[in-house]
């Protein structure tokens, strides 16, 4: 799980281009919009697309996607639920 | 009388160098225009994180508009009318390209919105209209090459009409590994008369 979390901060930092952040600014309880990481509703569609791609997972309810997306922790375990990949 | 309007400042970034008003802001031997431009934006101080989730063209033009928009020294507390034409060649051929490569193979099929978002050139017109709090006029044309007349037409329409109080135009062009930004506020105060020929004469400065 420790390994998913780092991974999971990595491909954030990487596919959002959040150049000021590195993977130890991330906690694993960080909100990821909002106050948090400040992302939007783009970064929330980039995010679905990278679940698809890298994991198999299709998001089909919208807000699904609002719990899912509420922290890396949260994420981290909803992909280890559901993967295909 | 009619009122006359003034270039009162102008900026080119071209060759891995910025110039405000004809004078060397910075410069980098870094040629690749994505480290280039990285760099340029952390020199100048432009704290702003959304300036790295855009595409060439965005940055290329957010940050010749930033560059003189702080110039200008503005008053943050007062709403300010600056409309803003740009004009290019390849519109936004640089992420049209990027976008169609990501859905050319049906095996591996996932179209980047973040991408998508910018295959259109006057994207780069919203960026600069989000971070300076513009709620103007605007408009993006596409030239075969530099049309200085065009643009001195809409500037002077648009200043004559009153429906702003300044314009920020110029040229923004992006695509492969060739960029070029000029781009310059006009209004009333100033030292450069606002004609076809002064903003051709400044956009050559840094044509060689």
């Amino acid at each position: 799980m420790a390994d998913l979390r780092q991974e999971l901060k990595e491909k954030i930092i990487e596919q959002l281009n959040l150049e000021e952040f590195t993977v130890a600014d991330i906690a694993d309880d960080d909100a990821l919009f909002g106050d948090g990481l400040g992302l939007d509703s783009i970064d929330a569609l980039e995010l679905i697309v990278m679940l698809d791609k890298d994991y198999g997972i299709q998001l089909t309810d919208p807000k699904e996607g609002k719990e899912i997306f509420k922290s890396i922790a949260i994420l981290a375990d909803y992909i280890t639920d559901n993967r295909a990949k | 009388m009619d009122k006359t309007y003034h270039i009162s400042s102008y900026c080119q970034i071209k060759n891995s160098r910025i110039s405000l008003d004809g004078k060397l802001l910075f410069s980098s031997s870094i040629q690749e225009f994505q480290p280039f431009i990285k760099s340029a934006a952390q020199h100048l101080n432009t704290k702003y994180p959304k300036f790295y989730k855009m595409d060439n063209l965005s940055k290329l033009a957010f940050l010749a508009a930033d560059i003189l928009l702080k110039n200008a020294e503005l008053d943050s507390n007062t709403e300010h009318n600056i409309a803003i034409v740009l004009s290019n060649k390849a519109s936004s051929l640089d992420t049209d390209r990027t976008y169609q490569a990501s859905i050319s193979d049906t095996e591996n099929f996932f179209p980047s919105p973040s991408v998508f978002v910018y295959t259109l050139p006057n994207i780069c017109i919203g960026e600069i209209s989000i971070k300076h709090q513009l709620h103007s006029e605007n408009c993006f044309f596409i030239f075969d090459s530099f049309n200085a007349d065009h643009l001195w037409i809409n500037a002077q329409s648009l200043l004559k009409q009153q429906k702003a109080e300044k314009v920020l135009c110029g040229w923004v062009d992006f695509d492969d590994k060739n960029y070029e930004a000029f781009l310059y506020l006009v209004e009333e105060n100033g030292i450069i008369a606002h004609n076809p020929n002064e903003i051709k004469r400044l956009f050559k400065t840094w044509q060689t």
